[in-house]
């Protein structure tokens, strides 16, 4: 996907950036709302990351007259103060939700999933491998024309070896990518879901092998 | 106050009610003087105008009319004396005379003692032709008061039990008295005392004139304590702010490098690092919703609203943590419930009950949010199947930065279900968590129906 980060903070916007880019997200990066407006009027975004305090303007302002232009872009507001009159605000202007800094990157996705969910915008997330389309958005992997729904980790993992065909990812990585780091995980937690994803799998050429003493790997045949 | 309020009254009822006593006394023993002075000197009126010169002498004619007047007073004894030209001529010689003489028929009082008995006198002098000169010829005519002593008495009991009377009337007269007095003063009072721990707004009970300098003292304290408490609030919100955006680059700097690093003892330590992180912010987020709803239960902007669609969007807003753990948030929503609040600090404690028991719950399980009307109350609980109180009790539970003793493993600030409690408390509510049949947790919030 393809996001605009609208953040003044600088070490902020830029770990940002790095940690969307790691899952194959082009982020674009806009320090001010003029900034903001250079990019919006050039190129077409998937979503629309914004902070609400920015030095030459109001986050919600911005907001407003991104309304009124009828852009379709969504909008998820980042805030960091958290108070809840901000929240209230910011969905009252028009946000489609808003995240409270700091946030895990994991309920960012799937924030940006409701989001563009409920948007429609569907068609341009669809993923093909081998004889397999997942739709993330919809939580389903059709199969020779047989949908299966997914569970929303069963989703994350799904994309996690998509975004990385073919190569192993280990144990640990799955983990860390899975759950909340602040949950108590057993070791066996990860194979109990790459399990379920074998199953949902039958049928179909793309398969999940273990490789001994280094993790899994997905694989065409 | 009140006690010394209806002894001043008291003791003033007594005051009134002994003078009542002595004037009635002192009335009534004059009236029967007067009377029976009226009565003695017609009788003795009477007996000098009857008197005539005859031959050599003088005829008194004592008539029992004249005695009978007197008789009618009573049980009394009669005395007289008839002197002419100062000799007395009929009766006891020693009957004392007046100090000064009467000159004409309008007769002359005075008490004496005389034999054994005090006795009241009128005295009249009239001229009479004796033995062809005028002579003065003085009568005196007493009687004992016996009678009139008895009659004093009696009426003395009565004018003693009108006293009592009053006195005793007096009692429950001044209670109402000191309670009608007094009932501004209360009402006040139970209006202020009735107020939530958190309820700071000014005064604007009805009190009479006389309390105004009392309720502006109070308002004006109210107001002072106010101010702190936002300055404070403000000072948290503005605490958590510049925490906040810090601490989002130091869990995204950590992430990224635990993506980058293969080495597995710097991989615990950068998830040590994103825990921590975590716990600050929802610490920091925590106190946030506390100051909030602090200030909030403060303040007046109460409106109407509808708790059902407060709660289907809380728990839409969750609906994505709650994924995180493949958890499903099962809704069960009688509405409309209307109610009037404060929709920011009501959405606070929402949010808490639900992040609670989406903290506590395994992966996968079921949290049911109930909201219906239950008699005049809206009641909204969450249930999971998490860990459960596992023995804490309520008051435990919602203190402060008390957390239970089986959560320790789980981050966590302790002040969750303090900030649910008191927006409960605000509204009017109550907030309670109970153990679930069949395991897991159960919190209840009810807040009043509009």
């Amino acid at each position: 996907m393809r996001f605009l980060l609208v953040e003044d903070n600088a070490e902020l916007s830029a770990s940002v950036a790095a940690r969307l880019g790691i899952d194959g997200h082009g982020v674009d990066h806009a320090g001010t709302l003029a900034e903001a407006e250079e990019y919006l009027a050039a190129v077409s975004y998937d979503l629309i990351l914004l902070d609400i305090m920015l030095p030459d303007g109001d986050g919600r302002d911005f907001l407003a007259r991104h309304r009124r232009a009828e852009r379709e872009t969504p909008v998820i507001v980042m805030t960091a103060r958290s108070a809840v009159s901000d929240r209230v605000d910011a969905l009252d202007t028009g946000a489609d939700d808003y995240i409270t800094k700091p946030f895990d990157f994991a309920e960012l996705e799937a924030r940006c999933r409701a989001v563009l969910r409920r948007k429609g915008g569907a068609a341009q997330t669809l993923r093909s491998f081998a004889d397999l389309t997942f739709d993330p958005l919809a939580a389903t992997m059709t199969i020779a024309g047989e949908a299966r729904d997914m569970r929303s980790r069963e989703v994350r993992l799904m994309e996690l070896f998509l975004n990385a065909p073919g190569r192993i990812l280990s144990k640990e990585h799955l983990v860390d990518r899975l759950f909340s780091f602040s949950e108590p995980v057993t070791d066996n937690a990860i194979e109990v879901y790459v399990g379920r994803l074998r199953k949902k799998l039958v049928g179909s050429r793309a398969r999940i092998e273990t490789v001994r003493g280094l993790g899994y790997r997905l694989t065409d045949g | 106050m009140r006690a010394r309020l209806v002894w001043q009254l008291l003791l003033l009822a007594a005051v009134l009610a002994l003078i009542l006593y002595f004037a009635v006394r002192v009335g009534a023993e004059r009236a029967s003087e007067a009377t029976l002075d009226a009565v003695l000197g017609a009788a003795a009126q009477t007996m000098a105008e009857e008197m005539r010169s005859a031959e050599g002498g003088l005829v008194i004619d004592l008539s029992p009319g004249t005695f009978s007047m007197l008789a009618a007073m009573g049980e009394e004894r009669i005395f007289y004396r008839v002197d002419v030209a100062g000799q007395t001529v009929t009766g006891y010689e020693d009957l004392p005379l007046p100090e000064t003489l009467p000159t004409a028929l309008a007769p002359t009082f005075y008490s004496v003692p005389f034999r054994d008995a005090e006795i009241r006198v009128a005295a009249v002098v009239r001229a009479v032709r004796v033995e062809g000169r005028n002579a003065p010829v003085l009568v005196l005519l007493g009687q004992t008061r016996e009678g009139q002593g008895i009659i004093a008495a009696r009426l003395g009991n009565r004018a003693a039990a009108l006293g009592l009377a009053v006195f005793l009337a007096a009692i429950p007269l001044s209670l109402l008295l000191a309670r009608g007095l007094l009932r501004p003063i209360d009402r006040l009072a139970e209006a202020v005392g009735r107020r939530g721990a958190h309820d700071l707004r000014p005064v604007r009970h009805p009190a009479p004139a006389e309390l105004a300098p009392f309720v502006t003292a109070l308002n004006s304290f109210i107001g002072r304590l106010r101010g702190t408490l936002s300055q404070t609030e403000t000072f948290i919100a503005e605490a958590a702010h510049h925490v906040r955006t810090p601490l989002s680059v130091i869990r995204n700097e950590a992430e990224l490098a635990l993506r980058q690093s293969e080495e597995e003892g710097t991989r615990a330590r950068l998830r040590g690092v994103i825990r921590s992180a975590d716990d600050a912010a929802r610490s920091t987020g925590q106190l946030l919703d506390h100051a909030t709803v602090l200030y909030r239960a403060g303040q007046a902007e109460w409106a109407p609203l509808d708790l059902a669609v407060l709660v289907r969007a809380v728990a839409a807003r969750l609906e994505p943590a709650a994924g995180m753990k493949d958890i499903t948030l099962r809704l069960g929503i009688t509405g409309p419930l209307p109610a009037v609040g404060d929709a920011v600090m009501i959405e606070a404690a929402l949010r808490n009950m639900l992040d609670n028991a989406i903290k506590y719950s395994e992966a996968e399980t079921v949290v049911e949010v109930q909201a219906n009307a239950l008699g005049p109350m809206a009641v909204i609980s969450v249930a999971d199947r998490g860990r459960g109180l596992s023995g804490m009790t309520n008051d435990r539970l919602k203190r402060r930065f008390l957390r239970g003793n089986n959560v320790t493993d789980v981050a966590g600030s302790g002040l969750g279900l303090t900030i649910v409690d008191e927006a409960a408390s605000a509204m009017g509510g109550g907030f309670e968590l109970s153990d679930r049949e069949g395991g897991g947790a159960c919190a209840r919030l009810s807040l009043p129906l509009a």
